[in-house]
């Protein structure tokens, strides 16, 4: 491989992770906190509101049903307004944040369900205010499974950030595209993926690491 | 200290209805252990649960330290709960906090600073016998230390009642014993009024003043703990104290036994008592006096709340009429006689 082919691997690579680390950032950051609406607001639940529920967890639900590939397209206006451009790699990262926040509010409410009910009694036995039950019980006895839930997010979004290549995006999937698929350049498709598999193994290990941290179990 | 005002709780079941409580009035005394026992689904949970409004009554009113729950806002519940230590079966510790910041989570909820936290859990871990677990996570202790971190973080806020919840029954015997003792002396020592609820009849024996038996949502018994054992009134009640001196039925000790009496048989009498020495020299002045012989079946002494209690399990044998005099007798000197059957 040339010294030209290295530098172009090594700043799609700066892409991949830029996108995947930002949009991973603004999933976490608004998909937790749809998570737990979505869980204290169920029936028998500290806020339950049935109806709420049901609509938030409708439009969650809509919104997972889209294709990213459509979802894409389809948000252009969107990613224009917000990110000023509808190419190239910050513009990605509007809809693959957007995707994959539904994806983290439900892994988010999953992991929220299995804390024990009984610890949340347990607060409330203490007088504990429905805001701290939230932070000081739910949140940190979930952490593990924020945390595993987070890893799987991370490396769907190493996959959908190549398809967003596909738009222009930019990124290792971009690379691929152009080199492996377009010129017929076998070498740094292969390349392309190789790096893709390593980032994947170092994302998904670095997750369970910090996930053991945090259970004592 | 703790009072239910004619409170009753319905949920709304599949099949309709479900009478969980049904009309209940207790009076829990101050510095009282007091045991409220029945089977599993007679409402106990329910009941105790009304007692912080974590499950709030149908009807009725609550009153603990004088201030009906029920009349409070959300703000003022909160604060009336910190006032109100309670401890469940299965402990519900944070897994992912030490033993020390499980204790310290109430008062981190009442925003108290982290100095004041640490000089209030010092005397609790020494309390429950856990100085050298503060560090340790719950997943490493046993089931009684768990319970012993528990009941830490339920008086961290200083409460003048503490509610166990079925507190002893995933415990081992032996653990149960230690709990229990722990609570006893928590009673003693900080005059905590406690109220638990168990189907275990042994932890009403070693540790209650009063006791309530719950059945079908209703309370069908309430007494002090000896007038109960000596004097159960409802069937289920002479069940329970049965259960707790492990009295075996008396169709196990004699074949010959029967539930009615018939030409010529006699009676098998079932003889409690309370305090030592009292009842051997009544019998042999019963067996003198009315010229009959007492046939022991089975015998066992008993703890009761702190007293020592016999049962005794005898059938008479003599002329009728001896036989007659001699339960009239031990009756008269304040035995509890009782015929459960007759054998022939």
């Amino acid at each position: 491989m040339s010294a030209d082919a290295w530098s172009l691997l090594f700043e799609s690579l700066l892409e991949t992770l830029y996108m995947v680390a930002v949009s991973g950032l603004v999933s976490a950051a608004l998909g937790i906190p749809l998570g737990v609406l979505l869980h204290v607001t169920r029936p028998r639940q500290i806020l339950q509101r049935p109806l709420l529920n049901r609509a938030l967890g409708t439009v969650v639900n809509a919104a997972r049903s889209v294709p990213f590939i459509i979802l894409m397209v389809a948000i252009i206006p969107l990613t224009r307004l917000i990110a000023g451009t509808s190419i190239g790699t910050t513009a990605a990262i509007v809809p693959l944040s957007l995707a994959s926040i539904p994806f983290v509010a439900r892994i988010a409410e999953g992991a929220l369900n299995e804390v024990s009910s009984g610890l949340v009694e347990a607060a409330e036995s203490m007088g504990a205010t429905p805001l701290q039950i939230v932070t000081r019980v739910m949140l940190p006895e979930a952490l593990p499974g924020l945390i595993h839930g987070m890893t799987l997010t991370l490396v769907t979004l190493v996959s959908y950030s190549a398809m967003a290549g596909a738009i222009g995006g930019g990124g290792l999937g971009d690379l691929g595209i152009r080199y492996g698929y377009q010129r017929f350049d076998p070498i740094i498709m292969i390349a392309t993926v190789i790096v893709l598999i390593v980032v994947v193994q170092l994302i998904q290990s670095a997750g369970e690491r910090l996930q053991a941290r945090y259970e004592h179990k | 200290m703790i009072q239910f005002k004619s409170i009753s709780k319905t949920f709304q079941g599949g099949s309709g209805p479900v009478h969980a409580l049904d009309n209940i009035s207790l009076h829990v005394p101050e510095g009282c252990i007091y045991g409220v026992i029945g089977s599993s689904g007679a409402g106990k949970s329910t009941l105790i649960r009304c007692a912080n409004l974590l499950e709030s009554p149908t009807s009725g009113e609550v009153l603990v330290a004088g201030q009906n729950l029920i009349e409070l806002s959300p703000a003022e519940l909160r604060s009336a709960r910190r006032e109100i230590g309670m401890i469940f079966q299965h402990f519900n510790l944070l897994s992912g906090r030490t033993v020390f910041q499980n204790i310290a989570l109430p008062l981190e909820l009442a925003g108290k600073s982290s100095s004041d936290i640490e000089n209030a859990i010092a005397p609790l871990l020494e309390l429950v016998g856990l100085v050298d677990k503060r560090d340790s996570y719950p997943a490493q202790l046993s089931g009684g230390q768990k319970q012993r971190v528990a009941i830490a973080r339920a008086l961290a806020s200083q409460p003048k009642v503490l509610l166990c919840d079925e507190a002893t029954s995933a415990l081992d015997p032996q653990t149960t014993v230690s709990i229990l003792n722990l609570l006893k002396d928590i009673n003693k020592k900080l005059g905590l009024t406690i109220l638990l609820i168990t189907h275990e009849m042994d932890v009403v024996k070693s540790i209650c003043d009063r006791v309530a038996i719950l059945s079908q949502g209703r309370v069908i018994e309430e007494n002090d703990v000896e007038s109960f054992f000596v004097a159960p009134q409802t069937e289920l009640a002479r069940e329970f104290v049965r259960a707790a001196i492990h009295e075996k039925p008396a169709s196990d000790i004699s074949h010959q036994f029967r539930q009615g009496y018939v030409e010529g048989s006699r009676p098998v009498l079932r003889i409690t008592f309370v305090g030592q020495n009292v009842v051997q020299p009544l019998i042999t002045q019963a067996a003198r006096l009315c010229q009959v012989d007492f046939n022991i079946l089975q015998a066992d002494i008993e703890t009761v709340h702190s007293k020592t209690m016999g049962f005794l399990m005898v059938d008479v044998v003599g002329e009728e009429q001896g036989v007659q005099d001699a339960q009239a007798f031990l009756q008269k000197h304040d035995l509890q006689v009782e015929v459960v059957g007759y054998v022939s």
